[in-house]
C-alpha cells in the first residue's frame, strides 16, 4: 500500500514541479494552479503505465481528485 | 394555442409557479409524483414548441427519436458480453450524434435566408448531453441506461433551451432519490433565492445594460465609425455595456434554470461563479458558462490531448497542450456560428490561453522574480476582466457592423 502512495506522490511531484504535494498532501491541486487539464491527462497516463490503473477521463471528477491524499485514495480503490 | 418561451415573461413564471405547487407539496412529504412531473414537463415543452413554433416541436420529436436510437444502439453494442469495443464504432456513434447539429449549424452558410428545418431551440445543449452519454458509455462509466431516464434527462424542461448542461450519471442520481424534508427545505430555499437573484440579473441589470445603455453607446459609436478602426469612447462603452449585458442576461437565465431544477429536487450544476473576479484566463473559463466550458474541457480538450500524448503525436507536451487549446476554441467559435467574429473570438481566447500557460511556466521556473501580493492580484483581476470584455466586443458582432455593414 505504501508503495502506491509513494509512486503517486512521486508522479505528482514530477508533474507539479513542487515538493508541496508531499509536505502538504491535503492542498487543493487545482485551486492552487499546480494541476490543470494537461497535468491531469499526464497523471492518468502515468497511473496507467506505472501502476496499471486504468482511469478513464469520464471517471475524473475534479472534486474527487482534488488533493494528493484524495488521489492516493482513488488510486488505491481502483487497484 | 399559446406559445411561451422559457423565463421570458410574467405569464411563464405564473404557470411555472402553479405547476410547481404539487411538486413542492409532494417533496415536503418526501414523495416524488413522477407521473405528475412528467405531465408537467410535457406541458412546458408544449408551451415552448407550440403555435408558431410547431415546426420546431416536430423537429425536436424527430431529433429525440434519432438520438435515442444512436445512444441505445451504441450502449447495447458496448455493454453486451461479446463486445469488441471497436474504436470506429465509437467514432461512428459520436458522428451520428452530432450530425443533426452540424446540419443545423452549417445550413445558414449555404442558405442564409432560411434556418434549417431540422433546427429547434436547444439542439446544441441536447447534443452535448447525448455526446456525453456516448463517451461515458465508451469509457465503461455508464453501466445502465433506461429509455425513460434518458428522456427525462435529455428533455428536462428547466434547462432544455440553454443549459446548464448536466451529466447523465449526476442527473440520474438526483432523479432516483427523494431528498429528506430537511434537505428539500434547503434546496427549496436555494431555489427560490436563485430565482429572485435571476430576476435582478436578467430583468433589472440585464435590461439596464442591454436595453437602456447599449443601443445608445452603439448609436454614438456608429457616428464615429470614420475614426481609425472606428475607435472612440462610445465604442469602449459598447464593450463594457455589452459584456455586462451578456453576463447578467445569461447568468440570470441560468439562475432561473438552476432554481427551478432545485425546486424539482435536481441539483443542476451552476453556470457562473463570479467570472469577472478571475485572476487569469484559465480561471475565467472555470467560472464563465461553466457547464459548457467543462463539457469542452472534458469531452474535447482532455480526450484530444490524451489521444495525442498516448500516441506521441507531437514531441513536446507544451505543443500538444497548445494545439489542444486551438482545437477547443476553434470548435467553440465555429459552434457559435460561421462568422469571422466568432472564429476570431475563438482564436483570441486560444492565443491568450497559450500565452497564459507560457507566463505561468515562467513564473514557476523563477519563483523569486515576480512579487505576488494583494496588489498584483488586483491588477491581474483588472487585466483579465478587461481582456475578457475585449473578447466579448469581438463576440458581439458589433465590429462587423461598425467596420463593414453598409459601407
Amino acid at each position: 500500500m505504501d508503495n502506491v502512495r509513494e509512486t503517486v506522490l512521486n508522479i505528482l511531484t514530477d508533474l507539479t514541479g513542487s515538493d508541496e504535494v508531499k509536505t502538504n498532501p491535503d492542498m487543493d491541486l487545482f485551486e492552487s494552479g499546480l494541476l490543470d487539464s494537461m497535468g491531469t491527462v499526464q497523471l492518468l497516463l502515468e497511473l496507467q503505465s506505472q501502476l496499471g490503473v486504468d482511469a478513464p477521463v469520464s471517471e475524473f471528477d475534479r472534486t474527487e481528485w482534488a488533493t494528493p491524499n484524495k488521489i492516493v485514495a482513488k488510486v488505491e480503490s481502483m487497484q | 394555442m399559446i406559445n411561451l418561451q422559457p423565463y421570458e415573461n410574467p405569464m411563464y413564471f405564473g404557470y411555472l409557479l402553479i405547476g410547481l405547487i404539487p411538486v413542492i407539496i409532494g417533496m415536503l412529504f418526501e414523495k416524488r409524483f413522477r407521473w405528475y412531473e412528467t405531465i408537467f414537463s410535457l406541458f412546458f415543452l408544449i408551451l415552448i414548441f407550440d403555435g408558431p413554433k410547431v415546426a420546431q416541436g416536430i423537429a425536436l420529436i424527430g431529433y429525440t427519436i434519432f438520438e435515442l436510437c444512436v445512444a441505445f444502439a451504441y450502449f447495447h453494442y458496448r455493454t453486451n458480453d461479446h463486445s469488441k469495443n471497436k474504436t470506429w464504432v465509437f467514432y461512428l456513434a459520436v458522428i451520428l450524434a452530432i450530425v443533426p447539429l452540424v446540419i443545423v449549424k452549417f445550413t445558414p452558410l449555404f442558405d442564409p435566408q432560411h434556418p434549417s428545418i431540422f433546427g429547434f431551440l436547444g439542439i446544441s445543449y441536447l447534443t452535448f448531453k447525448v455526446v456525453g452519454i456516448v463517451m461515458e458509455t465508451r469509457d465503461g462509466s455508464i453501466k445502465s441506461l433506461s429509455i425513460m431516464k434518458f428522456l427525462q434527462f435529455l428533455l428536462f424542461f428547466p434547462t432544455i433551451s440553454s443549459g446548464p448542461i448536466d451529466r447523465y450519471r449526476r442527473f440520474i442520481k438526483d432523479y432516483d432519490r427523494v431528498p429528506t424534508r430537511a434537505q428539500y427545505l434547503t434546496l427549496l430555499d436555494k431555489g427560490v433565492h436563485n430565482i429572485m437573484l435571476g430576476f435582478l440579473y436578467k430583468f433589472v441589470l440585464g435590461y439596464l445594460f442591454g436595453t437602456m445603455l447599449l443601443p445608445n453607446f452603439e448609436h454614438l459609436a456608429m457616428l464615429s465609425r470614420n475614426n481609425f478602426l472606428g475607435i472612440s469612447w462610445p465604442l469602449v462603452g459598447v464593450m463594457y455595456a455589452y459584456s455586462l449585458y451578456l453576463f447578467f442576461d445569461f447568468a440570470g437565465y441560468s439562475l432561473f434554470a438552476v432554481g427551478v431544477s432545485y425546486i424539482m429536487g435536481i441539483e443542476t450544476p451552476i453556470n457562473f461563479n463570479k467570472p469577472f473576479l478571475s485572476w487569469n484566463i484559465k480561471e475565467f473559463w472555470n467560472r464563465w458558462h461553466m457547464t459548457l466550458s467543462f463539457w469542452f474541457r472534458d469531452y474535447i480538450y482532455m480526450r484530444f490531448v490524451f489521444f495525442m500524448m498516448k500516441h506521441k503525436i507531437l514531441k513536446s507536451r507544451i505543443a500538444m497542450a497548445n494545439l489542444g487549446y486551438l482545437v477547443l476554441f476553434l470548435v467553440m467559435g465555429i459552434w457559435h456560428g460561421e462568422t469571422w467574429y466568432y472564429i476570431v473570438y475563438g482564436l483570441f481566447h486560444a492565443t491568450v490561453m497559450i500565452l497564459t500557460d507560457a507566463w505561468l511556466r515562467l513564473k514557476k521556473r523563477h519563483k523569486n522574480w515576480f512579487p505576488s501580493n494583494k496588489f498584483t492580484h488586483v491588477m491581474a483581476v483588472i487585466m483579465t476582466a478587461n481582456m475578457v470584455c475585449f473578447s466579448f466586443l469581438i463576440f458581439s458582432g458589433f465590429l462587423d457592423r461598425l467596420w463593414f455593414i453598409g459601407r
